[in-house]
């Protein structure tokens, strides 16, 4: 891959000579996932399910394919107003061109949320307008073609459903639920990639993403244990499946699975612990609900309720008081926007209160359920946890709002007040770089795959430039987010375009802060970094020729 | 290269010419001064109703605002009441914004790629700017037309013609509305022939509009200052068009029917174009709802069971290994 210096120096944003509807599209090595395996849609019973690749001339259609995507859009027409109006409305008034990542690292114009819904739109127009019927091209109508379905593919697979361009967009014209349509529209035809297909099926039959299976499930967290003793001295079991437990909790599974999520997890887990001998109060994990992420969202409306269920369904079983959830990005997209409209009401819940603080969380009533930096930033409020900020004193922080917390959410204060009080050193990013303008990581919805890595780098630009940009002007060498799947990529994406920073959870930086009965003295993190000695200055400790750097 | 906007432009010269060789060589002004705007006006009525139905007949299954700032969570946590609205009435307030100000087109921002690499972003406030003068002022010159329709003329659309005639330019005095239409649609013209991703992003049909307005602006500020017109026998026609009496007063030039049919076009192609972006924003999903579906169960109205996979499935399946692993069982 070229080096992202010679990258951006290439970068142009002028549209090429042709205009888009004659200019075709070429798969390009690096920027597609590759196709769904038939096994993934069979155990989901989902449609023709075969085995082909993107690069092959003939995808396998049955024979009434153009019929099956038109009778899917007049459904889809008549089931989501946003569909509707956001095929309708758009005046291409380009506000929105330069807000999309994949258009800032690719130059590519179809990459512009505009002409993406554009590809979808001119088909709405063609055969559900009679504006499009009578003025045909001029109108900006075309006929669906197998070029028409291969580039959808392409370019619905190159959106990370983010919303960026929905927060500038005049009419609030949301591009994300336009491909999240296309998406389902291509999966009538079994038209998915593997990496959202096969983590659906997993999560489906084992609980989780990863397809860990129960007992391995519980032995990944019991090696977590022996690493959390050899760090603090403590031993901190945990309970699962446990019936009558105070709270069920619900990680994405990328945390128990992949560094540096891994620090995250044992962060939650000395949490867990501290409350349970601390406060007296009792969370158990579930194996059968062991996912919060959620890729049917990224797949279709009813994927995305069939995984979700589980949340309620084992909550119930368990007859706990109400959800904790932890630190993932689309995962909080559900919960917030769909959960309880989907698999709701639950009222097996109570309604949720904070038993160690009195505190109602008003904002989650109905779902019963509470973002873990909620949760997070009431202890601390109330001085429910023994911090010590300074044992995070060799990091200097800066944080990525994740796009569906910040624009499908509006988690933005929570994590940073907790942030805030288990750190000493806060950098922000700049103003059109965070909070509800943040931008993606350019591997969300699926797309964080290992085949489309030129996809991710160039979607990543505009988030790595700006972390370049603290860690020069304020020698920023840790990102924090609360998602899974940003833990999982940004360590390669800092490694492109922003080297010496790395990246963390809160729930680590809060573990790492935080000071447990019973623990031995502390010389270092989870990550078995030295922590900074109480009589050293901290810049002091920066410029010593002996600091230990942060690369591995 | 780009031709996209020469359908357009042939298509509005070919509407200009129309009325004008109907009426002065066909004598066809019942057509152009009767018949036809009562029919313009009926599709527009019609058509409007019908789209607007049509949206409202989709449900609104989930919801899905953007957010754009801070949720509402705890006491010590300031909620961003307008950008992030929890209630029916913040609501109120983030449409208002949205209508009378434009709220989002204001935050618009352009990049830069410049040498490190380092991106920046800039404000970029024309669009928001131009696109805010043309339709206030669009919508100024469409008021100050109830002269016509209005008699006696009521007291404050006076007054509104006072503050929009406030600089008075020559005799009679030119409306700073007409003007400002005028230059705010050739901007947006010109932004989309010559900027090149919006020109990319344009279509042919675009620039119709555009093109329709321009059109309807010059005609009438060609009425207004240069030619004069027979303005008595205009009100006598428009009142006749609006108490449904219409008759053909004699005397009143081609300009005025140009003007009229340009106008009658707009109202018909309305309800078939982006026009419809008029009622579509108070109508879009991701800005009209509160924040609230965690507090409050949003109903989808087409809500069905789906196949799920249960937890005595799951128990099922890897039960000798939950056991090892000794994790508590439903059944031993
Ligand atoms: C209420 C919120 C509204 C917003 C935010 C809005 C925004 C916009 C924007 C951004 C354009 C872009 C023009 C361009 O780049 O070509 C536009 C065009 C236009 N709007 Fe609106 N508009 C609104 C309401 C209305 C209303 C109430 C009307 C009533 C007639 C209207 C009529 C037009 C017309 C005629 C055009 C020019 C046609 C065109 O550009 O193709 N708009 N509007
Ligand atoms: S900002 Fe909205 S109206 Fe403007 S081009 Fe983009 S989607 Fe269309
Ligand atoms: S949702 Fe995000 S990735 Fe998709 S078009 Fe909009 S800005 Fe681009």
């Amino acid at each position: 891959m070229i080096d992202s210096k010679e990258r951006a120096s290439k970068l142009s944003y002028l549209p090429p000579k042709t205009d888009w509807m004659d200019t075709p599209t070429v798969y390009k090595e690096g920027m597609y996932c590759y196709a769904a395996k038939p096994s993934r849609l069979e155990y989901m019973d989902a449609p023709y399910p075969k085995d082909w690749s993107c690069m092959d001339e003939d995808w396998q259609l049955p024979e009434n394919w153009k019929e099956i995507i038109l009778e899917g859009m007049k459904e889809r027409l008549e089931k989501y107003r946003t569909f509707k109006i956001f095929m309708d409305i758009c005046v291409r008034c380009g506000a929105c061109a330069d807000k999309c990542h994949f258009f800032i690292g690719t130059g590519d114009p179809k990459n512009m949320p505009v002409l993406r819904a554009e590809l979808l739109r001119s088909v709405y127009r063609n055969n559900f307008t009679k504006a499009g019927k009578i003025l045909g091209r001029i109108g900006g109508a075309r006929e669906l073609t197998i070029d028409v379905l291969k580039e959808w593919w392409y370019y619905f697979f190159q959106c990370t459903e983010c919303r960026r361009c929905s927060v500038f967009c005049p009419y609030g014209i949301d591009t994300a639920e336009i491909t999240i349509i296309g998406r389902e529209l291509l999966n009538l035809l079994g038209l998915n990639i593997d990496w959202i297909a096969a983590p659906v099926a997993f999560c489906f039959r084992t609980g989780n993403h990863m397809g860990i299976q129960p007992h391995a499930f519980v032995d990944m967290l019991d090696f977590f244990t022996d690493e959390i003793e050899n760090v603090t001295g403590v031993r901190m079991e945990q309970t699962f499946n446990k019936k009558g437990a105070d709270l069920l909790f619900i990680c994405p599974s990328g945390d128990v699975f992949g560094d540096p999520g891994t620090f995250t997890c044992m962060g939650y887990m000395i949490l867990m612990h501290y409350l349970r001998e601390v406060h007296g109060l009792d969370c158990t994990w579930s194996t059968y609900a062991s996912e919060g992420g959620n890729f049917g969202l990224f797949t279709s409306h009813e994927t995305m309720k069939r995984l979700n269920a589980k949340m309620y369904a084992e909550a119930e079983r368990l007859k706990v008081k109400w959800i904790l959830g932890a630190e993932c990005g689309h995962m909080w997209r559900v919960i917030n926007q769909y959960m309880v409209t989907m698999n709701g009401p639950a009222d097996f819940l109570e309604e949720p209160v904070n038993p160690l603080t009195g505190t109602k969380f008003e904002n989650a009533k109905a779902t019963k359920m509470v973002h873990i930096t909620e949760f997070l930033s009431d202890l601390i409020q109330h001085k429910k946890l023994d911090l010590d900020p300074s044992r995070n004193d060799r990091l200097k922080v800066t944080f990525h709002d994740s796009c569906n917390p910040a624009r499908g959410a509006g988690i933005l204060e929570e994590p940073r007040h907790v942030i805030k009080n288990v750190c000493n050193h806060f950098y922000e990013m700049p103003r059109n770089c965070i909070r509800e303008q943040t931008f993606c990581c350019g591997c969300g919805s699926g797309l964080n795959a290992g085949e489309d890595m030129e996809l991710r780098m160039t979607g990543g630009m505009p988030r790595g430039n700006a972390v370049r940009y603290v860690n020069e002007l304020h020698g920023v060498n840790t990102l924090a987010c609360i998602c899974a799947i940003d833990r999982a990529v940004l360590p390669t994406l800092m490694g492109y375009w922003a080297p010496e920073v790395d990246v963390c959870g809160i729930s680590e930086l809060v573990a790492n802060a935080l000071i447990i009965p019973g623990e031995k003295e502390k010389t270092e993190n989870l990550r078995g970094e030295p922590i900074l000695r109480k009589d050293v200055e901290p810049d002091e400790w920066y410029t010593r020729p002996d600091f230990p750097g942060r690369e591995e | 290269m780009n031709k996209k906007y020469m359908y357009s432009l042939l298509a509005v010269i070919v509407l200009i010419l129309l009325p004008y060789v109907g009426v002065e060589a066909a004598g066809l002004q019942v057509l152009f001064g009767i018949i036809i705007p009562y029919l313009a006006v009926l599709i527009f009525i019609i058509g409007f109703i019908y789209r607007v139905m049509d949206w409202a007949s989709s449900p609104v299954p989930f919801r899905i605002p953007t957010t754009c700032g801070q949720q509402k969570s705890l006491p010590w946590i300031k909620q961003n009441k307008i950008d992030n609205p929890f209630t029916t009435g913040a609501v109120i307030i983030r449409m208002a914004l949205e209508i009378l100000f434009f709220r989002s087109l204001f935050r618009n921002t352009s990049i830069g790629l410049n040498q490190g690499p380092k991106i920046s972003y800039v404000w970029e406030k024309w669009l928001w700017i131009v696109a805010l003068a043309f339709h206030y002022s669009f919508l100024t010159v469409l008021i100050r037309h109830l002269r016509f329709f209005l008699e006696p003329v009521p007291v404050w659309l006076q007054w509104l013609e006072k503050i929009d005639g406030f600089f008075q330019i020559g005799l009679p005095g030119l409306y700073m509305s007409g003007a400002v239409l005028l230059a705010a649609v050739t901007f947006l013209v010109l932004r989309r022939i010559y900027l090149p991703q919006v020109r990319y992003i344009s279509l042919a049909a675009d620039f119709l509009p555009l093109f329709l307005i321009i059109s309807i602006a010059i005609t009438g500020i060609l009425m207004r200052y240069f030619t004069k017109v027979d303005v008595v026998g205009i009100k006598e026609l428009a009142m006749g068009l609006a108490s449904f009496h219409p008759a053909i007063p004699d005397g009143i030039g081609a300009l005025f029917y140009i003007h009229l049919f340009l106008v009658s076009i707009l109202f018909i192609y309305f309800p078939f174009s982006k026009l419809m972006h008029m009622p579509g924003v108070f109508m879009s999903p991701t800005r009209n709802l509160p924040n609230n579906t965690r507090a409050k169960m949003h109903i989808n109205p087409w809500n069905y069971p789906v196949k799920v996979h249960t937890y005595d499935e799951y128990e099922d399946e890897f039960r000798e290994k939950m056991k090892e692993a000794g994790l508590p069982l439903e059944k031993e």
